[in-house]
Parts: structure tokens; C-alpha cells; sequence
């Protein structure tokens, strides 16, 4: 009959109506900033440097190898590398970023630097309200403030943080088995070596018997 | 002669004047057609002024209300958004002010030549929308019969006019093939 | 019990004997001009306030509506939200465009102020509050509407913009179609009272059966009417469901597109107060004007009772624009004089017939089956040639 869809748009209208007032479903509205909506962890906004330890400079998973720079699709990655050499987490003397700008306002937010990077040294962070007022470099982060723990890459991406730590722990489970397995064969072969010098001796002692 | 003319009168007068004025001198042709409708609106003042509050009220309602758009809609629909300016005077405003002249003279003729000799203070007759509905529909049923005709003849006219021509030559084939 | 009466009395028309009150500081040869003036400021103060809290309501009860809050910072619960809008639209740059008529711009919005508040002076607010009782008040005020269209092609013309003057042409052929069947569900009223008079209109409502009133609405030719006239008012007002001149979506802003500042403040006005207006005069035909819905809430104020029939119908409306989508041009048309048209001349067969059947029963059988089934055979005969399946698309699988 004519009308009839009108009588039921207009029922359902008043429901939503006297509803919004008493349910939550019907009043979805988050008011923000009072409100929040938790991110989910797969959130990301913007790059930050991981680092182990307390020590920011010291504990840096960087070893500015550069990819991450020139991956960026729009290049907003600037690296300076070091002249000298720090030990990285399995204990390899690795170079190190002195410089490491990355300027936020160009910045969009693809991952494409956390996806080619090969030591997880850089993650993407979950904070959004980077607003400033300083209109030439508030938005242009450099290495000091884009370092963060571990602990804080933990806090925010909790999966994702335990399997990197589990692949890098086997990593260097793999690499110590290694150094011991170098290190045993090393003095196998030196053994070896002395084993080798003693038969010399040997023959000359016992010649007929 | 009198000039006890009250002050609305003369403030109606003037605006009816006015607008008038203005149609006729406008250049802008949009602007005529809405200066016309102030002229309209100083009318149905003076009607109202008479106490004849259905032809004040008619007044506004069909001419501003319907004419005037009417107007406005011909220009636009015949000429479009553009409006040309037209000068204001043409070339033969001498004989088109001298024939103004006499027909305002003979105007003027009749109506003081239809004025009684005394103007006499009477009480106007007093005529209600009653009155004016009663006599519709007792003496004066047949014009407006007539005229509800004659609008119904032309909406039926401005619909077929309108109507898209592929209906047209179809009702025509159609027909055309009966025969 | 008298002295409770009288301070009923009192309250009910406090308005006035201020009126006089204040008129009486004046010589004898002014007062009238003062009494006119003063319930002038009396009308264009209630009814701009109105419009304020009208426009905080309509977005907080769309919002609601619409599982969303509506504004809410500005004031506690947002209700001086229309002080912000108000200081907004006053200091915002009035941008004339170059090509624009400079003088039928600025005189289109107002007209339409002008025409819309000459509206409220034949609406009976109250018990002897009327600010001009004419015998004819009817015409004027469907005449006084006549003149907002005319405003309306003023405004989309002189921008000297397609789309405002698309817009403007929609309008004015909207607000044309339905003027029609607007006068014609009014006509019901006046033909079962006898006069134009909106005071003798509500006059005629206000006995009462038992405890319920004589409203015209409770007849079925008047509750047909109150539906007809309820829809051609939202459309002579572009109101939503029949906005399509002003729809965003459709044209920018339509007629509305070149104007900004504080004139886009007096064409927002102007809608609204038309809205509350022609609301209004719905409420005096149909649902009894100031008159109380039942006998023993006589003691309530008059103007009280009309404020709040204004209120509600004003909620309906919010109501029904949070519904509805948007009719198309061709369908509101459609709509007006298929349906619209002919509903409304039985109509006034219908309530003839009601008037001569004399008092009784038989009579509110006979018409309510008559209109009922008027109105399911047009809507069916209407509805036949659509074909509102469920959507097909030619290339989807």
C-alpha cells in the first residue's frame, strides 16, 4: 500500500531515536579527545628506531646499510654513516648511523623501510598527534627522538615484537653455535696441528719393532 | 480637485508610479518584469485601501504570485540567461508620447465625466468574500463556468504543447494505421 | 476558586494586558500604531528564538537519529550552537561574484524575509492574539506565500550561475505544483467553517464532546486534509523529503550557491520562519489552533498550547526529514498532480458530502470509506507501472 515503506522508515527512525538515548550500539559515537578507541596492533603512522638495552646510541639495531633510504618511495629517509665500528647484538663490529633524519611530513606511512629492512632495526610506531607549530623542522625527526626500546616496540606491536625477538634470539643462538663449532674446530685443528707434530717423533723412536 | 488624499494613498500611488516608470525605462529586461511586480504590489495596496480585500488579496496571489513568475520564466526560457540591454528610448518617442497624451486625456475624460456632482461621504457598500462567493455562485455562475473551461482548454493546450513529440507521431500512426 | 480562575485568565492573557498596559503610557490618537508595534517586536522576537532553538534541536535530533550526537561543545549539550552560527554567518566575507545583478542579489533575501514575516500576522497565537484579524486572512496568507517564490527566481537568477539558476527554476516550478493542492486541502476548513477568518476558524474548533475537542483532524476529511496539507507544505518550503532545489548533493547549494555571510543567514531564516509559519497555519486549521487537546486541560495557557503544537509539529518534521530520501524532480511533480490533485478535490466532495449528510454515524462511515478507498485505489493505480524489483546491473555476473 502507499506509504507503508514510509510508516516503517519512520519507525525505524524513532527507534534509533529513543534508542541512542539507553543502548550503546545504537550510539557509536566515540567523543574524542575525552574518548579514545584503543588501536588495534596492527596500527601504524610513522617510522621509529629500535633499540636494545638502555642505551639508545649503544643499543641501536641500525647498521645504516642505507636500504630503508633507498627504498622509501618519497625518499624522506636521510642516513650519515660512521667511520668507526660498534659490536651489534651477536657481537659483530658493525658501522653505525650518525645521522638519521626522517621527516614525518613527507613521510607516508607505506612500510616499505620496515619491510626491506634485514636487522629490524626500524618499526612503525602507533602515535598520531604529532602536531606542532614549528613550521621548519618540528616535523623532521632525527635520530634521538626516532630511537625507542625495545620495550616500547613490545608495548605497542606485542605479537609482532615476540616473534622478532624469537627470530633474532635463534639468530644468535645459531650465531654462538657457530663460534663454538669455528671455535672447537679451531682447536680441533690446532690439536690436530699438535697431533700432527708428535708422529714426526714418533717413527724415529721405533723403528724395527 | 480635492487633495484630501490620505498618505497612504499617496505612498501607494507613488509606488505604483514608480514601478511602472521603471518598466517601462529599465534597460535590463529581468529588471523590468520585477519592477512590474512592484507595480502590481502598489495595486493591491489601493485595492486594500478601497476595503476590497479579495481584490487586494486576489491581486497578489495571481499576479505576483503566478504572472509575474509567468513573466519572468518567458524571458528566461526565450532568451536565456544572457539578458541584452536594450537602450531605453526608441527612435519614435515623440508620436509614442503623443498618443500616451490622448489616451490619457480621454481617460481622464471618462472617469470625471462618471464622478457624481456631489461627492458625498456614503458608506461604501459593504462587500465580504461571503457576498462575492454567494453572487459567484447564484448570478454569476455561468461566466465562471466559462472561465473554468477556458482554463482547463488552455492547461490541456500547454500540455500538449510540452508533450515530447515522439508521443505525438505515435498517437498519429496509430491512427493513421486504424484507417 | 474565582481568584484561581482569574490568575488562569490572567496568565492566559498576559500577553495582551501587557499590551495595553504599555499602549496606555501613549496618547488616545497613537495607541493603536503602539499596540501594533509592540505585538510586531512581540512576533519577531518569539519567532527568530524559535528558529534558534530550532536549529540546534534539528541537528542534535538528526544526529540522534543518525546513532551519531549532534553538536555538543558549544554550551552545555550545544545548546548555544546558534550563537556561534549566528556570530559565524555575521563576521564571514560577503562575496558578490563579479557577473552577479548586484542589486536583485542583495534584495532577493529580502524579499523573502519580508514576505515570510508578513506571514504571522493573521496566525492566532493565542486568545485574542491575533496581530491582524482580517476577514480574508486566509488569502492573505496564501497570497504572502505566492510572493516567496518570486524570491526565490530572484536569488537563482542573479547569481548568473547554471546551478543556481537550475536550482531556482526547480524551485519555483516545485513551490507552483504544489500551491495547488496546499490551497485546495485548506479550502476543506474554510468551506465546514464558513469564512476565511483564521480567528473563526479556531473559534470553530474550540467546543468540545465529552473531553474531546471539535479539532478539525478528527474528521476524516479533516485528517485527509491535515495529510495533504501537511505534505504540500514541506514542499512549498523545500523542506525535506522535497529539498531537490537546495540538495547538497544534487546542486552545490542550489539557489542558495552564491550567497555567504550573513545574507546565506537570511535565506537559512527565511526557510525556517516560512516552515514555522505554514506549521503554524496547519495547526490553526486542522488541529485547533490555540485550543487544548482535551477539556480539562482548558486552564493551560492559549499561547502555551499553540507554542507546543508547533513544537511537535516541528519535531515531525525533523522527524520525517531524518527518514525520507530525497524525491526526484520528476517524481515530485508526478506526485502533486497525480496523486496530490485528485486526493484533494474528492476531498472537498467528501467534506461537502459530510455537511449535508447531517449529524450521526452514518456520516463517518460513509466518508472515511469513501477517502480510504480513494486513496488505495490511487496508490495502487500509481504504484502498477513501477517496476521497484530488486536492482539488476547488466554486467555483474
Amino acid at each position: 500500500m502507499l506509504g507503508e515503506g514510509m510508516l516503517k522508515g519512520l519507525a525505524e527512525t524513532a527507534k534509533n531515536f529513543a534508542g541512542s538515548f539507553v543502548s550503546k550500539e545504537r550510539m557509536t559515537t566515540v567523543q574524542y579527545p575525552e574518548e579514545r578507541i584503543a588501536p588495534i596492533e596492527n596500527t601504524r603512522d610513522f617510522p621509529f628506531l629500535v633499540y636494545d638495552g638502555s642505551d639508545a646510541m649503544a643499543g641501536l639495531r641500525c647498521v645504516a646499510c642505507q636500504i630503508c633510504e633507498k627504498e622509501c618511495p618519497p625518499k624522506c629517509i636521510y642516513i650519515v654513516k660512521s667511520t668507526d665500528k660498534k659490536p651489534d647484538f651477536v657481537g659483530k663490529m658493525q658501522i653505525y648511523p650518525t645521522r638519521f633524519d626522517i621527516d614525518i611530513s613527507v613521510c607516508m606511512s607505506c612500510q616499505i623501510c620496515v619491510e626491506v629492512c634485514p636487522f629490524e632495526a626500524i618499526k612503525m610506531d602507533t602515535e598520531f598527534e604529532l602536531s606542532t607549530t614549528d613550521r621548519f623542522g618540528g616535523l623532521l625527526y632525527d635520530r634521538e627522538q626516532l630511537s625507542k626500546s625495545n620495550e616500547h616496540y613490545h608495548k605497542i606491536h606485542p605479537t609482532e615484537a615476540a616473534e622478532v625477538d624469537a627470530r633474532l634470539a635463534e639468530e644468535k643462538a645459531k650465531a654462538e653455535a657457530k663460534a663454538k663449532a669455528a671455535a672447537e674446530a679451531a682447536a680441533a685443528k690446532a690439536a690436530a696441528a699438535a697431533a700432527a707434530a708428535l708422529p714426526k717423533e714418533a717413527p724415529a723412536k721405533e723403528p724395527g719393532a | 480637485m480635492t487633495f484630501g488624499c490620505s498618505i497612504a494613498f499617496l505612498l501607494s500611488a507613488a509606488l505604483t508610479v514608480a514601478g511602472a516608470l521603471a518598466a517601462a525605462l529599465l534597460k535590463n529586461l529581468v529588471h523590468c518584469a520585477l519592477s512590474l511586480t512592484v507595480t502590481f504590489a502598489g495595486l493591491a495596496l489601493l485595492y486594500l485601501q478601497l476595503d476590497a480585500q479579495f481584490a487586494g488579496f486576489a491581486q497578489i496571489l495571481v499576479y505576483i504570485g503566478a504572472v509575474a513568475i509567468l513573466v519572468v520564466f518567458a524571458i528566461l526560457l526565450t532568451r536565456g540567461a544572457g539578458i541584452p540591454e536594450y537602450r531605453g528610448f526608441s527612435s519614435s518617442w515623440l508620436l509614442g508620447l503623443i498618443i500616451a497624451a490622448a489616451i490619457f486625456a480621454l481617460f481622464g475624460w471618462a472617469v470625471t465625466k462618471s464622478l457624481p456632482a456631489q461627492i458625498t461621504a456614503s458608506a461604501a457598500p459593504a462587500i465580504t468574500v461571503q457576498s462575492i462567493g454567494a453572487a459567484l455562485m447564484s448570478s454569476y455562475v455561468l461566466p465562471l463556468e466559462i472561465v473554468a473551461v477556458l482554463l482547463t482548454v488552455a492547461l490541456i493546450g500547454a500540455v500538449i504543447v510540452a508533450m515530447p513529440e515522439s508521443r505525438i507521431t505515435k498517437s498519429e500512426t496509430r491512427t493513421g494505421g486504424g484507417q | 476558586m474565582s481568584q484561581q480562575a482569574s490568575f488562569w485568565n490572567n496568565l492566559d492573557q498576559v500577553f495582551v494586558l501587557l499590551q495595553h498596559r504599555i499602549a496606555g503610557y501613549f496618547p488616545v490618537w497613537l495607541q493603536p500604531v503602539v499596540e501594533t508595534i509592540l505585538a510586531v517586536v512581540g512576533i519577531v522576537a518569539a519567532f527568530p528564538g524559535i528558529f534558534a532553538l530550532t536549529t540546534v534541536l534539528e541537528r542534535k535530533g538528526l544526529g540522534r537519529m543518525q546513532n551519531r550526537l549532534g553538536p555538543n561543545r558549544v554550551g552545555p549539550l550545544g545548546i548555544l550552537q546558534p550563537v556561534a552560527d549566528g556570530i559565524k554567518s555575521l563576521t564571514k566575507e560577503d562575496i558578490v561574484p563579479l557577473s552577479a545583478d548586484a542589486a536583485v542579489h542583495f534584495l532577493a533575501p529580502v524579499v523573502l524575509v519580508i514576505a515570510v514575516f508578513m506571514g504571522f500576522a493573521v496566525l492566532p497565537i493565542g486568545r485574542n492574539m491575533v496581530l491582524a484579524n482580517l476577514d480574508a486572512g486566509l488569502l492573505f496568507f496564501f497570497a504572502i506565500g505566492a510572493s516567496t517564490e518570486l524570491s526565490i527566481f530572484m536569488a537563482g537568477w542573479s547569481s548568473r550561475n547554471k546551478y543556481s539558476l537550475l536550482g531556482a527554476m526547480r524551485a519555483v516550478a516545485q513551490m507552483i505544483s504544489y500551491e495547488v493542492p496546499l490551497l485546495l486541502s485548506s479550502v476543506v476548513a474554510v468551506m465546514i467553517t464558513g469564512s476565511l477568518s483564521t480567528v473563526k476558524i479556531v473559534e470553530a474548533q474550540s467546543g468540545f464532546t465529552g473531553i474531546f475537542p471539535h479539532w478539525y483532524v478528527f474528521t476524516p476529511w479533516g485528517f485527509a486534509g491535515f495529510v495533504l496539507f501537511v505534505i504540500a507544505a514541506l514542499a512549498e518550503t523545500n523542506r525535506s523529503p522535497f529539498d531537490l532545489p537546495e540538495g547538497e548533493s544534487e546542486l552545490v547549494a542550489g539557489y542558495f550557491t552564491e550567497y555567504s555571510g550573513f545574507k546565506f543567514a537570511l535565506f537559512f531564516l527565511g526557510e525556517y520562519l516560512g516552515m514555522f509559519s505554514i506549521a503554524g497555519f496547519a495547526i490553526t486549521l486542522f488541529l485547533g489552533g490555540w485550543g487544548a487537546p482535551l477539556s480539562v486541560l482548558e486552564f493551560v495557557p492559549s499561547w502555551a498550547w499553540f507554542f507546543l503544537k508547533l513544537l511537535a509539529a516541528i519535531a515531525f518534521f525533523i522527524w520525517l526529514r531524518g527518514t525520507l530520501p530525497r524525491l526526484r524532480q520528476d517524481q515530485l511533480m508526478n506526485f502533486a498532480w497525480k496523486f496530490m490533485l485528485p486526493m484533494t478535490l474528492l476531498n472537498l466532495v467528501v467534506a461537502g458530502a459530510w455537511r449535508f449528510l447531517g449529524d450521526g454515524w452514518p456520516r463517518w462511515v460513509i466518508c472515511s470509506v469513501v477517502l480510504l478507498a480513494a486513496y488505495v485505489l490511487l496508490g495502487r493505480v500509481l504504484m502498477r507501472n513501477q517496476n521497484l524489483g530488486a536492482r539488476s546491473y547488466r554486467y555483474a555476473d
